[in-house]
């Protein structure tokens, strides 16, 4: 049985829309993890993945429905739910040692000054950066910033990590060096994360568990792929498992046409229930979703995917 | 051609202010064209009129009565024979008291219009309709309720200081980017907290750009202040001397009054380069 230590149950938003009436960004989300649980969530543009992440970070509240962490409804930000911004959010006036000070002596308010540095700095050094504690913000590579960001999220120790594309505004080489840090730093801490992502590999790479989010407006959470890679996967020899191309492969088709397809095949008879998404495991097929996708994938479809497999392999390179 | 151009400018700066210099001697120095005058009528008219010399004194004369005011800035010899440092001090009192109040009502006023859309909306066609009006219009009205013609000029400074100050803040806090506001929100930072740590210094940069515009009209309006209401000041002193016809030190002030405007306007810069961070 599952321990419900994040538990999403029946949120939408809505956002009126231009012209009058609402616009539902993504309706009847229904989604649940466990302590420890390495959650990333993939889906397009618009599909509503951050405001799922805002919510959880209490900085947006759902349209209907609720969010219930440990127990207890989300009302507003928490310490307890720390956020790796995407854009770093860096305070600029204050140095890199500053910034998660600052966090820290929100988390502590009755610390003194030393026992509040003394915390920063173990931060800092977890992601390594102690050589450029006292470096501006401005002064910062863009890897260095989003360490910064990453060690001011875990200076307050924590219960749960929110990460809204926490790599995407890096360079290749810096991504795969600070997805690895963020990995062995997760295994060890036991932090649940929740991770937004666009990138298949990170996803396959960091996540225990990948959510696939169809298009929005209206997105629907279609299934949740359990990632059937060893816990102990490294970069160099993930992509030469065996489970690794089918699961791929499973996301980018998803990604590719049945983010968009899927109200349809709903329509076609597909039995699914919103409150309990399908849990599948490319890595053992199932016979009927591989027919489906045999079927399904015709000269156009291969023709797709082979498309964005190049781009993601471009991006990677470059 | 290897001269840097702070010194190539420097230099041109000089050439400049070397040839005004030399243009406005040649021009203010006229011949002699004062014979066959009634000796009587002579000594009535002065030495305008005798020796055709103008009454536009040259930049040797200006530069004597200046350096006469620099050696003895703070004599009293009667209520309208004190030193220019003692008129300009009595200025400077003044827009600092108008100025500093007008600091200590806009920059909280200025939060809360910037944190309060709805403040904002509320106060908008007020502060719409004072902002437009010539500090100078204030004056009857100040000196009707107020009764003292110095705090009358005090308070001019401060309608006159209030407004860029009070429009900058609000701009600057409304518009703190979105992303520290949800790092405070996420470490559940109180509101106080938020606002010393959080907005005051996102939006330090754009107050003081406030505070630099403000310093610099209520040092302009002090002048024309100082003329309506008289007694001290270096903007009665300008009009005093205008009436003792004493264009010399007419010309004194105009350089003191700009000099001291570049100052105060200095000053700022500085505050405004040691509030504002790098991104």
């Amino acid at each position: 049985m599952q321990d419900r230590y994040i538990s999403i149950e029946g949120i939408s938003r809505e956002y009126p829309a231009p012209g009058g009436g609402t616009t539902k960004i993504f309706d009847d989300l229904w989604m649940s993890m466990s302590r420890g649980e390495f959650v990333a969530v993939i889906g397009h543009s618009g599909c509503g993945k951050t405001t799922v992440l805002n919510i959880l970070a209490g900085l947006d509240a759902p349209s209907s429905g609720v969010v219930i962490v440990d127990g207890k409804a989300i009302e507003g930000p928490s310490l307890d739910r720390a956020v790796i911004f995407q854009s770093h959010a860096l305070l600029p006036w204050k140095t890199a040692l500053g910034n998660v000070a600052y966090a820290v002596s929100s988390r502590w308010p009755r610390w003194s000054r030393a026992e509040v540095n003394a915390k920063a700095m173990a931060a800092i050094k977890l992601v390594g950066l102690e050589a450029a504690a006292d470096r501006s913000p401005a002064q910062l590579s863009g890897g260095m910033k989003q360490r910064v960001g990453i060690a001011r999220a875990l200076s307050i120790d924590p219960k749960i990590l929110l990460m809204d594309e926490p790599f995407s505004a890096l360079d290749a080489l810096t991504r795969g060096t600070l997805q690895d840090e963020v990995r062995n730093i997760c295994i060890e801490t036991g932090q649940t994360v929740f991770m937004i992502t666009h990138d298949v590999d990170e996803a396959i790479y960091l996540a225990d568990k990948i959510v696939l989010m169809t298009n929005g407006p209206g997105a629907r959470i279609a299934e949740i792929v359990a990632n059937p890679l060893p816990m102990g996967r490294t970069r160099n020899d993930v992509h030469r498992h065996p489970a690794y191309y089918p699961v791929r492969n499973h996301i980018i088709d998803f990604l590719v046409s049945r983010s968009k397809s899927f109200d349809s095949e709903i329509a076609a008879g597909k039995p699914w229930d919103s409150r309990n998404p399908p849990l599948v495991n490319p890595a053992i097929p199932e016979p009927a979703t591989l027919a489906q996708v045999a079927v399904a994938a015709g000269a156009e479809q291969a023709q797709a995917t082979q498309q964005v497999f190049t781009q993601a392999q471009r991006r990677r390179t470059t | 051609m290897t001269q840097s151009i702070e010194v190539r400018a420097s230099l041109v700066s000089a050439l400049i202010l070397v040839t005004f210099l030399l243009v406005w001697h040649l021009a203010v120095t006229g011949g002699g064209s004062g014979q066959a005058m009634d000796p009587e009528y002579a000594k009535l008219m002065g030495i305008t009129a005798t020796q055709g010399k103008s009454a536009m004194p040259g930049p040797l004369d200006v530069g004597a009565t200046l350096w006469g005011h620099i050696k003895d800035p703070f004599y009293v010899r009667g209520t309208n024979d004190v030193g220019l440092g003692l008129q300009l001090g009595h200025s400077i009192m003044r827009v600092m008291a108008g100025y500093l109040l007008a600091m200590a009502v806009a920059i909280p006023v200025g939060f809360l219009i910037g944190m309060s859309p709805l403040m904002s909306r509320a106060l908008d066609p007020f502060i719409q309709v004072l902002k437009p009006i010539s500090p100078l219009a204030w004056m009857p009205l100040a000196l009707y309720t107020i009764k003292d013609s110095g705090t009358s000029a005090i308070f001019v400074i401060f309608i006159c200081s209030i407004w860029p100050m009070l429009i900058n803040t609000a701009f600057g806090v409304a518009n703190v980017r979105k992303e520290w506001i949800n790092v405070a929100r996420t470490l559940e930072v109180g509101p106080l907290r938020k606002a010393f740590t959080v907005i005051l210094p996102a939006a330090a940069p754009t107050i003081v750009t406030g505070m630099r515009i403000s310093i610099g009209i209520a040092w302009l309006v002090i002048v024309a202040a100082e003329m309506l209401v008289g007694g001290t000041g270096i903007g009665y002193f300008v009009w005093n001397e205008w009436n003792n016809l004493s264009i010399t030190n007419v010309i004194t002030a105009i350089l003191v009054i700009g000099f001291v405007g570049m100052l105060l306007d200095q000053g700022l810069a500085r505050l405004g380069r040691f509030v504002t961070f790098p991104e």
